[in-house]
């Protein structure tokens, strides 16, 4: 069967569990799953949130179009990828990718994979908000993103 | 009539999410486009004054600025994308 790619751009939270039981649920083949949940993080007490934009309609597309590569180059049994929009408080839940494949190293590198594309070419951007409620600067993109990303050229 | 979309700082400073306007015919790339965008204004100016850090989408699918634009519907205008 064709593997299951599920994307989601949405402004309520995910529950990791319940998209993992969705994901392995009747599927025997399945011997790894990997996750990855990136969170809002206060950079040392400065902030308070992140608001997060992103381009509606072409941010499913992109995501789309690099799980699907993923699934392609790293054999995965499945790929979820569930991005958040809207304002996020420090803690919560930014972005999960689950990649699930029959061994271990395919399902590691199939959610990393995800991730580096999906930081530089899927349309979201981050405003931060201060933690004195002033509301900040847009996030700048970081060459390191560029450069992870460039590492599955060959 | 292209409608054109902006978002984060592009989106901003230039005051509106989205426009339909009118390209004269000399507009035939994205780099063209860009340049042409800037001399409507002070507002454009600020959000394109280093047009080399806009990245751009033709009808949702990203392209470089030597791209055609004959056809596209949808030109989203925005900076470097900082998701994840």
């Amino acid at each position: 069967m064709t593997a299951p790619v599920t994307i989601r751009v949405q402004a309520e939270d995910f529950d990791l569990q319940s998209e993992i039981d969705r994901m392995t649920g009747g599927r025997g083949e399945i011997g790894a799953v990997v996750t990855f949940t990136g969170l809002c993080r206060d950079e040392g007490g400065r902030l308070e949130a992140l608001e997060l934009e992103h381009y509606p309609g072409m941010a499913e597309v992109e995501m789309t179009r690099i799980a699907q590569a993923a699934v392609e180059r790293f054999s995965l049994e499945g790929i979820t990828a569930i991005h958040r929009h809207g304002r996020i408080n420090v803690g919560e839940n930014i972005v999960l990718v689950i990649a699930a494949a029959s061994h271990r190293q395919a399902a590691f590198d199939g959610a990393n994979f995800m991730m580096d594309f999906l930081k530089t070419a899927a349309p979201f951007w981050k405003k931060e908000h201060g933690a004195s409620g002033q509301a900040g600067d847009w996030i700048a993109a970081r060459d390191a993103d560029d450069a992870a990303r460039d590492k599955w050229k060959n | 009539m292209t409608r054109l979309v902006y978002f984060a700082w592009v989106r901003e400073r230039i005051g509106k999410a989205e426009e339909d306007i009118v390209l004269p015919a000399s507009v035939r790339t994205v780099s063209d486009l860009l340049t042409h965008l800037t001399s409507l204004g002070e507002e454009y100016e600020a959000a394109l004054q280093f047009p080399e850090v806009i990245r751009v989408a033709i009808d949702q699918e990203h392209v470089e600025h030597d791209e055609p634009i004959a056809g596209a519907r949808e030109i989203g205008l925005f900076p470097p994308m900082t998701g994840g």
